[in-house]
């Protein structure tokens, strides 16, 4: 009795209920295709996140005033609480201080509606800072120039425009030298940023850059700075940058309680840490639902084996009478139930291949070939496993009771 | 071997072969017993049986007489409570399933009063099966399958499933199954208990033919007319044999 004999009879054996066989096979499928596709949109998720993040800028420390806190902590906070100044941007720019802050650009932020004749913008993002700003966050010019120091202590009313914004106001043509209206004020546009793309729900390009004082005199007062944005020299030093920036600020502040500070800072270190951490416990969640879907599938083979048995057991008692081992009846229960995982799992597969080339809810998945073994091996041990128990009930079963069931 | 056919009425056939021939079936004080204490009923109260090679033997009885439980516990399929069991000089009573699916294989052909054919599968393959168990090249299990058919005369009907066969060509398969292995005993439980009288007849002729080649028949049945061509006749009445006689009156 060799194995492609016993095989043979295991093919026969699932081709005799064809739309059961199908159903099985189709259930096991589901299961691996749902792993494959779901890990691939938890991994594809995290790394747009990541790749969003990269996008902001390395290295780069945000210094943010501690105000619009919550509760009583902030509340006590408030008290004691300073607005960040540039004064504070420009004792972090002290090479001695701090010598390892390669810049430091104050940011004014305001909102206001930019406007060209009849079009209008409301750009997301709308910055007054020191040119220090661009390197800091990463953002380039695609067309015409950064401003410069010069435009910011001489309080030069120009603009670096955004790809959305340069879109809003003046469609195709080329914005460089137009003059626009921002809350009313005239900024000529000197540059345009390139394209940054969408970062969650906010688009990086819609977006209006001014030198500090420009923007300072004109909309938002001299009192305090929405942020200060600090580059340190390296991703590696960047601890020590940190270090520094509380040693100043907390000198700056007057910072007594080094735990209630009336300033925090985010840094990109950090802020990468926690979306990973998110969106890997999305990876998990998903991958659970997965697994349950293949669990599923799973005890649908042993259902299946189990049915199969019982009906078959006067075909056992007869394959027994006529000298069938117990080895070669338990083989060709295996065998049913692996080839029933094997297919199921090999069209789960290529499901899961096909399903991951489309965008599901905004995010292109990203295949973990790790997830694909893990979901076919899962599959074909399911079926040794949960198809063994059937099998050996079938292969112990003494032929005169094998024989005397109808 | 022949000569216990023709031989006197009312002879204890144990005693008049004994001294020329190994036994092929010896069973000592078979009980078999269902339930315990109280409400155990014997199937087999202590049953004394011993069967020559090249006999044709038919075991008799009403239902419930243990007739079908000795059979099941001559091919190998059921154990018994106690006693001794040879099969063609093996001990049978102490091996474990897996030798016995072996001995089945080799030593006894079944046959089934409902058939027991497996479905969907044509009667070469059906024939061929307890070969492939035993592990017989393809070849040559298919020549000895084929053989087989021709005996049974179902030649043409070798890429028929059951469903396709009527009642006497299927035990007529089940017949050439059983003969492919060679075996050392046909066993036949009512072969002919779902027959017509016609079919019946084929069948009868078809076991006179293979035991006048040679090979031991044992035939349990409650049919007068079957059990007049056998040449042996063992009766049996609330699990134990009540009459063990050679049949004077034997049907050519």
């Amino acid at each position: 009795m060799n194995i492609l004999e016993i095989i043979r009879f295991a093919t026969r054996g699932l081709g005799t209920n064809k739309l059961r066989t199908a159903l099985t096979t189709m259930g096991i499928a589901i299961g691996v295709a749902s792993v494959i596709i779901l890990i691939a949109v938890g991994n594809g998720s995290s790394k747009q996140i990541q790749s969003s993040i990269d996008r902001l800028g390395t290295n780069t420390i945000t210094i943010m005033a501690n105000r619009g806190g919550f509760g009583r902590q902030a509340a006590s906070r408030n008290t004691s609480s300073k607005p960040l100044t540039v004064a504070d941007a420009v004792a972090l720019s002290d090479a001695t201080k701090a010598p390892d802050i390669k810049q430091v650009a104050p940011v004014a932020s305001t909102s206001a509606t930019c406007t060209n004749g009849t079009n209008t913008s409301t750009p997301g993002t709308f910055n007054g800072t020191w040119p220090a700003w661009f390197e800091a966050s990463n953002t380039s010019i695609a067309k015409g120039s950064y401003f410069t120091n010069d435009d910011v202590v001489q309080g030069r009313r120009v603009a670096v425009i955004g790809n959305t914004t340069a879109t809003d106001l003046f469609g195709t043509s080329n914005p460089i030298g137009q003059e626009i209206r921002c809350g009313g004020i005239p900024f000529t546009v000197i540059g345009t940023t390139t394209v940054k793309g969408t970062t969650g729900f906010q688009d990086g390009d819609s977006l209006v850059v001014a030198p500090l004082t420009a923007v300072q005199r004109s909309l938002t007062g001299y009192n305090s700075l929405q942020s200060i944005v600090v580059e340190a020299k390296s991703a590696k030093v960047q601890d020590f940058a940190q270090t520094e920036i509380n040693t100043i600020m907390d000198a700056q502040h007057k910072v007594k309680n080094t735990n209630n500070r009336d300033y925090r800072t985010l840094n990109q270190a950090s802020l990468l840490a926690t979306s990973n951490s998110n969106s890997s416990v999305f990876t998990v969640l998903l991958g659970v639902v997965a697994a349950i879907s293949l669990l599923v599938g799973g005890i649908g083979i042993t259902n299946i084996m189990l049915v199969t048995v019982i009906e078959r057991t006067r075909e056992i008692g007869i394959r027994k009478a006529i000298g069938a081992p117990k080895g070669a009846i338990l083989s060709q229960f295996l065998i049913e139930a692996t080839i029933l995982s094997l297919v199921g799992g090999g069209i789960g597969v290529i499901g899961g291949y096909i399903g991951s080339h489309f965008k599901i809810i905004g995010i292109q998945p990203v295949i973990v070939p790790s997830s694909v073994l893990l979901a076919f091996g899962v599959s074909v041990l399911i079926g040794l496993f949960f198809g063994g128990y059937p099998a050996s009930r079938a292969a112990s079963l003494r032929p005169i009771e094998a024989l005397r069931h109808e | 071997m022949v000569v216990a056919a023709v031989a006197a009425d009312e002879t204890v056939v144990d005693s008049a072969m004994s001294s020329t021939h190994k036994p092929i079936i010896e069973v000592r004080g078979a009980v078999k017993r269902y339930g315990e204490g109280d409400a155990s009923i014997f199937a087999l109260a202590g049953v004394d049986l011993t069967i020559y090679p090249g006999e044709y033997v038919a075991i008799m009885g009403p239902s419930g007489s243990g007739k079908s439980t000795l059979m099941n516990i001559l091919g190998a399929l059921d154990n018994m409570t106690s006693g001794k069991y040879f099969l063609d000089g093996i001990e049978i009573d102490s091996m474990d399933e897996n030798a016995l699916s072996i001995v089945r294989g080799r030593k006894i052909g079944f046959i089934f009063q409902s058939f027991n054919l497996i479905a969907r599968t044509t009667a070469l393959a059906n024939v061929e099966l307890p070969l492939a168990y035993q592990g017989i090249k393809k070849d040559e299990r298919r020549k000895r399958a084929l053989k087989a058919l021709e005996v049974v005369g179902l030649s043409d009907r070798i890429d028929h499933e059951p469903t396709e066969l009527s009642g006497g060509q299927q035990q007529r398969v089940a017949v050439a199954r059983a003969l492919a292995t060679r075996p050392a005993l046909l066993l036949a439980d009512e072969p002919t208990g779902a027959l017509d009288s016609k079919s019946t007849h084929d069948l009868l002729d078809l076991f006179d033919q293979i035991n006048a080649a040679g090979r031991t028949v044992v035939v349990i049945t409650h049919e007068d007319d079957v059990a007049a061509r056998a040449k042996r006749v063992v009766r049996m009445r609330d699990g134990l044999i009540i009459s063990d006689t050679l049949n004077k009156g034997r049907v050519a």
